[in-house]
């Protein structure tokens, strides 16, 4: 619970304004030159975590709320721990504990680069005003379908967590609590209740979309386009990170 | 479980991109059969239904709990295309907005929790359906399908992990381990998804996909004693996703073995380094040493090969018991 919170700060800076398709596209690029860069380089992670610095700066995102967002890694973190300890290879002692040098290695580089990209995605979705990102990926030629189903997703995700949380307060308030194997059918059956009253919901919300006229498209109502300075703009990132990239191999 | 950056070489994550795309491209064409224009307001919903389900914790054993992944449920409750779409939907939803599972790594994601996840559960759920009917037949394949998914995707994500992980382990013990930890959890997701397509069948049989075709015939008995039986309902389409998915999978290992045979013809990066110290020649003497240690087998390798051969071998009986006492139980019915 509580990683369902959406990331959006709303705010005016210079990453705000940038149309969603361009941060898009930059955190993307800036994802994978990330990926590719060999994991010995230590000091090209360090660069990259300074452009993203830079980029939460210009954004003014407080880095309090990147810290807590980071949370969502912990689970691979774990594994990433493990690794050094069940990897192959040669082996070396560190305070006590015999540790694989090629799993220690294996394990720097998945918390580094998935901390980057974690970071740089919070970034994305802090600076992007959901709607409007899936819209960006509309224009990045994502198809339409999918784009409207997350967008009903999206619009509907909340009325159905919140509808969750309201059936599991009922049961708590009753005193209930999962604590064994024997509990799970109590909490299936609160889970196709709320199947059924989401499917209902949908069939409800087409009905009130085909009375006002729904022909299968949605019109777009605010036009997206971005100029070639925006997309300058945003590709200052990748950009940047390429350069790293370049001087480190 | 969603994989982050840098978990996987660039050939795994573009070539699971690739299929992944395709795969949804397929669904998108098989959902509209399944919904017409419901589609968008339909698949969205059930996503919606589907993330807020993944946040149910359930307790598994001895204080531990898991979450559902929920492939199998989608593709029972609404239908495979539907399912896959409202899977892939849910991942981008995550990856976009909440920073969970990294960009690059969207592909690997949607085809481990979303294309195989949901072609096991459906492939389980029809051959158990095919052979016994009733809803009690339903219950008992729903359990087995989201059972065996469970594992499998985890099954996929090793051997994706064999062919481009960024990480030096055995593959076999990995394969083990991961196998053994996700026969537990299947074991709950199983239990839940059941109960879960039990309720909704119990309430709204008509909403259930993989119901469709399966109900009685309607039978009007009129006052003087006249009875009319109405046609039997269509069945589900078993659709041609199955012949598609499994030859995506095949695809992906082709396309991730060769372009990682490709990228490895350049020393990898940490042998580089090796080289450039000097100490690849020791590195290489440990390595077969350790090989050859047979305390090393005693210590990591043999507890986690009976982990797996215990995980595999439970997955074994529960399945064939499960089957055998559906097929009892139809035959008995008929």
């Amino acid at each position: 619970m509580g990683t369902h919170h959406q990331l959006y700060r709303p705010g005016d800076s210079v990453v705000h304004r940038l149309p969603p398709q361009c941060k898009l596209v930059a955190v993307f690029a800036f994802a994978i030159v990330v990926v590719a860069t060999p994991r010995e380089r230590m000091w090209a992670f360090g660069l990259y975590a300074v452009l993203l610095g830079v980029v939460a700066a210009l954004a003014r995102v407080p880095l309090p709320y990147i810290l807590r967002r980071l949370v969502i890694e912990v689970p691979f973190v774990l594994f990433a721990f493990l690794i050094p300890v069940i990897g192959l290879g040669e082996r070396t002692t560190v305070l006590g504990v015999s540790l694989s040098v090629p799993g220690l290695w294996a394990a720097w580089n998945i918390l580094a680069k998935a901390t980057l990209g974690v970071v740089a995605s919070i970034l994305l979705a802090a600076t992007t005003e959901p709607r409007t990102l899936l819209l960006g990926a509309q224009r990045l030629r994502v198809p339409t379908l999918l784009v409207q189903i997350a967008m009903f997703m999206l619009r509907y995700m909340d009325v159905i967590v919140d509808e969750m949380r309201r059936m599991r307060v009922a049961r708590e308030s009753r005193g209930f609590e999962a604590r064994n194997v024997r509990h799970i059918p109590v909490v299936a059956r609160s889970a196709g209740a709320l199947f059924i009253r989401s499917y209902e919901r949908g069939e409800r919300v087409h009905l009130a979309m085909l009375s006002r006229g729904y022909t299968g498209q949605l019109p777009v109502l605010q036009e997206m386009s971005a100029s070639a300075r925006q997309w300058l703009v945003a590709a200052a990132l990748p950009a940047a990170a390429a350069a790293v990239l370049g001087i480190a191999l | 479980m969603h994989v982050p950056d840098g978990f996987f070489t660039a050939a795994v994550s573009v070539s699971t991109g690739v299929v992944a795309a395709a795969g949804v491209a397929v669904c998108l064409r098989g959902a509209r059969r399944e919904l017409d224009d419901r589609t968008a307001p339909m698949a969205g919903l059930v996503a919606a239904f589907i993330f807020a389900v993944q946040m149910l914790n359930f307790p598994v054993a001895a204080g531990t709990s898991g979450h559902l992944l929920g492939g199998a449920l989608a593709a029972i409750l609404v239908g495979p295309y539907t399912g896959v779409l409202c899977m892939a939907v849910v991942l981008l939803v995550q990856a976009l907005f909440f920073a969970d599972g990294g960009l690059t790594a969207l592909g690997v994601n949607i085809t481990l929790m979303g294309l195989v996840t949901v072609l096991v559960g459906w492939a389980v759920f029809r051959a158990v359906t095919r052979v016994a009917r009733g809803k009690g037949a339903i219950t008992v394949a729903s359990f087995l399908a989201a059972l065996l998914s469970v594992p499998a995707s985890a099954l996929a994500f090793t051997v994706l992990f064999w062919l481009g992980g960024t990480a030096p382990i055995d593959v076999a013990s990995v394969a083990a381990a991961m196998g053994g930890v996700h026969v537990l959890i299947g074991i709950g997701e199983g239990l839940i998804t059941a109960v879960t397509v039990g309720t909704v069948l119990a309430v709204r049989p008509d909403l259930v996909y993989g119901y469709r075709g399966l109900a009685p015939a309607l039978v009007l008995r009129g006052a003087e004693g006249s009875v009319t039986v109405g046609d039997a309902p269509a069945p589900a389409r078993s659709g041609g996703a199955g012949p598609f998915l499994l030859g995506g999978l095949g695809v992906t290992l082709i396309l991730a073995s060769v372009v990682s045979y490709f990228a490895s013809s350049h020393p990898d990066g940490l042998e580089y380094v090796a080289e450039q110290q000097g100490f690849i020649d020791r590195a290489t003497d440990h390595l077969l040493a350790s090989w050859g240690l047979a305390e090393y087998g005693e210590v990591k390798g043999v507890p986690l090969w009976i982990v797996g051969i215990v995980g595999v071998g439970i997955t074994l009986l529960i399945a064939s018991g499960l089957a055998y006492a559906a097929r009892r139980r139809a035959t008995a019915d008929t």
